[in-house]
């Protein structure tokens, strides 16, 4: 079948999606965001256990050092990316109708924005201020 | 007339009467676990905000953490985050096209329960040592 017999644009028959709108690069994502919380997972549960119990000075020496500061924004960078796109797979998966799926997806988004920047801005406060 | 022959074919699954298999059991824990640490983060959230602020409301903080709900909220969010991890693992040797086999995939399957729960009780054994430790 030659282009003039369909009605899709050439951009369309370019990006070769068809219906899908999208290609691997969410799939990618998810695989790549995991295989980085696998080290950035047991790091982050080690600094826990090391400020478990411990009072608000040492917890502020602790996390103010580079290499935890380091650490952290990896994992909270990462995590958060994470479980934007896992939140977004649950959504798509039981939402059918299209007004509470959209709604649902941009509160999402809000929500992880939201937490990524707190996490990030105490964390870079407690470092800087330290 | 010939007699219609109908071969002894498996039944399709039937959703409402499908035995729970564990493989099934784990799929929907991966994604209950990941849910739950995504409101989990908020956690993680109010700990280094609360560090941030200043010495009250970082007491605040810890004194939600010694309560019974406290304890329980990180004893799960550790189980959530380890059992979700090594969910992960399985679904990274499964991305490869391997552990697929009738063996393989029940052994992944309860490994990664087994192990969740075995690394879990390790972490809070070992959490509660260091914390004995200060107190």
């Amino acid at each position: 079948m030659s282009a003039k017999d369909t009605y899709r644009t050439p951009l369309s028959r370019v990006r070769s999606l068809g219906a899908a709108h999208s290609g691997t690069m969410h799939f990618w994502h998810q695989r790549l965001t995991s295989v980085a919380l696998i080290p950035l997972s047991i790091a982050f549960i080690c600094i826990v256990i090391a400020l478990l119990g411990r009072d608000h000075a040492w917890t502020l020496q602790i996390l103010a050092s580079p290499l935890i500061t380091i650490i952290m924004l990896l994992f909270i960078g990462t995590t958060i990316y994470h479980m934007w796109l896992g939140m977004q797979v649950i959504i798509e998966d039981y939402v059918h109708d299209e007004l509470p799926k959209i709604m649902l997806l941009m509160g999402n988004t809000f929500f992880c924005v939201t937490v990524a920047l707190a996490c990030v801005y105490a964390v870079l406060q407690i470092s800087f201020r330290v | 007339m010939a007699e219609i022959k109908v071969p002894a074919r498996p039944l399709s699954p039937h959703l409402q009467i499908y035995r729970p298999m564990l493989t099934m059991m784990m799929s929907i824990v991966h994604r209950i676990t990941g849910a739950g640490l995504y409101f989990g983060m908020l956690i993680l959230a109010w700990w280094l905000i609360a560090a941030a602020s200043g010495p009250n409301a970082y007491a605040k903080f810890q004194w939600f953490m010694e309560t019974l709900i406290g304890r329980l909220v990180l004893v799960g969010f550790t189980w959530a985050l380890i059992h979700h991890m090594l969910g992960g693992i399985r679904h990274l040797i499964w991305d490869t096209g391997r552990g697929f086999g009738p063996v393989e995939r029940e052994w992944l399957t309860l490994a990664t329960l087994i192990g969740s729960i075995g690394l879990t009780i390790l972490v809070c054994v070992f959490g509660y040592l260091t914390l004995g430790g200060v107190q």
